[in-house]
């Protein structure tokens, strides 16, 4: 395989929810992401773009197709590898589930690379420290999560989700709650990420402005990409 | 490892005063398990010992019983004659033979017990039954003579002396403890001298240098105790002439099979420990298992209170769990952080409760508790063992795991898509 293989392809992916009625909510789902690439992914309420985020971020596993993550088959793999593939290889940002609101924010955005566990925890906190100070947060890591305002959340959020260096970055409408002027941070932040760190992200959004800026708008409508 | 345990321990800080409601749970049933248990053997081993402080393990003895073979059963007749050979001999109303009371031998036993590796304790026992003469009636009473330094350490004679020393009955000749009922019946008090006859119809004066107190009314109406010489004087008897030699055991638990091979080797009856109070080792067996019973039961109460504490944590905290599983931590882990903060609970409340089950059982100690049948107990009796505490502590981390482990099962399965969707 080549080095600059694609971090993300998805084959012919279905997928039904059969309660109380069977609704066929993807039908046959293809698409790839190359490394670097920041995609988004737009299209109306229920077209089943959440649904594809959720089946790729391996979260969801059922389903019928193919979903390769840097060149591994998700299909058929044990929750604890796909929890690690999760730990390693993506990053999360969601539209309200930020951070734990038990912990500090320099605690949130440490957990997933102690988990992980490939440096000490000291290394961690450092990385987590730099990552919030490229984020402009280093001045909250002592604060508790739930402390801060939601813009602030979702950059400790993105920050959290890139502590373990993953390939790719996944949102669900990550800029949903936020206003104009945190949603253009937000944006800018992960342009830098796919510039500057050779990331691939791949975010559901609504906001127009948003996809249009990214590198390439996938268009999904009732379960099938469009464009 | 020690992230989950962080972790675990974050959450449990994050629901402080659920958390410490859960460990106080657990805590009261460790407190009442140990104290309940700890005071109940106390009170077993008292009463217990009421008696069996003070019977021998094995008590050897001579029975005035028929001889077991009849001087006709041993005439075989002439055997040459055929209707000889098929008759039965017929001895009716056989009458125990004359014998003393004594035991053979009594001092070559004596020696051979004490040289034994298995026996503790050798106190020979010489029992007569006597009247004491008080005016013109004749009170019917039983003076053990005894060996007053053996019966004291081994039989603790001297807690049951409620006036008198011990070492007055060792040391003096024509020396008497009298039973408190007997006493009080002839009004006697210490340095006043009572005339005794003998059965054979010997009379002496003999002087009280003690009251004793068993706990029996019954049997402190009749016993007496004096020094075995003195009831060999009072018998007209030689120094060696013992009817009781009782033995204490190093392990009570071979007194029976002892006691078969005593009686056989010597000739002699043998009674043991086992065989002479059966009923009191059920009466304990029987109190110790209604004390478990609601030990163990407390202990699953707070079970209880800690699957519900944790249960309402768990709904509190899906979005927790959620995230927790979004960035990698897999159903294991999410299992094995509920699973530790229950074991959190049950340990910090195990360990509190151990000490508040000590400070119970010290107060317990302390409270006064006077009975007649126990004249040197003044406080309630308390088993300070640390058998009890051990199976609190077992019990304690073995419901709280029981508890913890449905509850953690239950986060472990929780779909963070569900709840990542569901807002």
């Amino acid at each position: 395989m080549s080095i600059a293989r694609d971090v993300l392809v998805v084959e012919k992916v279905n997928k039904s929810f059969h309660d109380p009625v069977t609704v066929q909510v993807l039908k046959d789902v293809s698409l790839r992401v190359a490394p670097g690439e920041f995609v988004s992914i737009t299209g109306k309420s229920g077209c089943g773009k959440s649904t594809l985020l959720y089946i790729l971020s391996t979260m969801d596993t059922d389903f019928d197709g193919d979903v390769v993550i840097d060149g591994e088959r998700t299909a058929g793999l044990g929750g604890e590898r796909l929890a690690a593939i999760r730990n390693e290889k993506i990053g999360f940002v969601f539209q309200f589930h930020y951070l734990l609101p038990e912990f500090s924010v320099l605690r949130n955005v440490m957990l997933p690379g102690l988990k992980l566990g490939r440096k000490a925890a000291v290394e961690v906190e450092a990385d987590a420290m730099e990552r919030l100070r490229e984020l402009d947060m280093a001045d909250q890591a002592l604060k508790m999560a739930n402390q801060l305002s939601g813009g602030q959340k979702q950059r400790v959020a993105i920050a959290r989700a890139l502590i373990n260096d993953p390939l790719i970055i996944m949102g669900d409408e990550p800029t949903g709650n936020l206003d104009k002027r945190n949603a253009d941070t937000v944006f800018d932040i992960f342009q830098r990420i796919a510039a500057e760190h050779k990331r691939s992200l791949l975010i559901v959004t609504h906001d127009p402005d948003f996809a249009a800026r990214t590198d390439r708008n996938i268009v999904m409508d009732d379960g099938r990409i469009v464009r | 490892m020690k992230l989950l345990l962080s972790i675990a321990l974050t959450l449990l800080r994050a629901k402080l005063r659920q958390s410490i409601v859960a460990a106080v749970g657990v805590m009261f049933s460790i407190t009442m398990f140990v104290a309940l248990l700890g005071f109940m053997n106390g009170l077993n081993d008292l009463l217990d010992g009421l008696i069996l402080n003070r019977t021998p393990h094995i008590r050897l003895f001579n029975e005035l019983q028929a001889s077991p073979q009849q001087p006709i059963a041993l005439d075989q007749g002439n055997d040459s004659v055929a209707e000889n050979r098929a008759a039965h001999h017929f001895v009716r109303s056989v009458k125990p033979k004359d014998d003393l009371p004594r035991l053979r031998n009594g001092e070559a036993i004596m020696q051979a017990m004490e040289r034994d590796p298995r026996v503790l304790a050798v106190s020979p026992r010489l029992v007569a039954q006597v009247f004491f003469n008080v005016g013109t009636v004749d009170l019917n009473g039983q003076v053990s003579g005894i060996d007053v330094a053996q019966e004291t350490r081994h039989y603790r004679f001297a807690d049951h002396l409620i006036q008198g020393d011990p070492k007055d009955l060792a040391t003096g000749s024509n020396t008497l403890v009298l039973g408190k009922g007997l006493a009080d019946m002839m009004a006697a008090e210490i340095g006043e001298t009572v005339q005794v006859t003998t059965a054979t119809g010997d009379r002496a004066m003999l002087r009280v240098v003690g009251i004793f107190q068993s706990g029996i009314a019954d049997y402190d109406k009749v016993q007496c105790y004096a020094n075995i010489r003195t009831v060999q004087k009072l018998l007209a008897r030689p120094g060696g002439y013992y009817t009781d030699i009782n033995l204490k055991l190093h392990d009570l638990a071979t007194a029976p099979a002892m006691a078969r091979e005593l009686a056989a080797r010597f000739k002699v009856d043998a009674v043991d420990i086992q065989t002479a109070n059966a009923q009191f080792e059920t009466g304990t067996t029987v109190r110790t298992i209604i004390s478990y019973a609601v030990g163990v039961v407390l202990l699953i109460v707070a079970g209880f209170g800690i699957y519900n504490i944790l249960n309402m944590m768990i709904y509190e905290k899906l979005d927790t769990i959620a995230i927790l599983k979004a960035t990698g931590f897999n159903g294991a882990d999410v299992r094995r952080i509920f699973l530790l903060l229950s074991m959190i609970i049950g340990l910090v409340g195990g360990i509190s409760g151990l000490i508040g089950g000590l400070v119970l059982q010290m107060l317990i100690d302390h409270l006064p508790f006077n009975t007649a049948a126990l004249p040197t107990i003044t406080t309630f009796p308390v088993d300070y063992s640390a058998r009890y505490y051990t199976i609190a502590v077992t019990f304690a981390l073995l419901t709280t795991w029981v508890a913890g482990w449905f509850p953690a099962r239950k986060a472990s399965r929780v779909d963070p898509v569900e709840i990542i969707r569901g807002k």
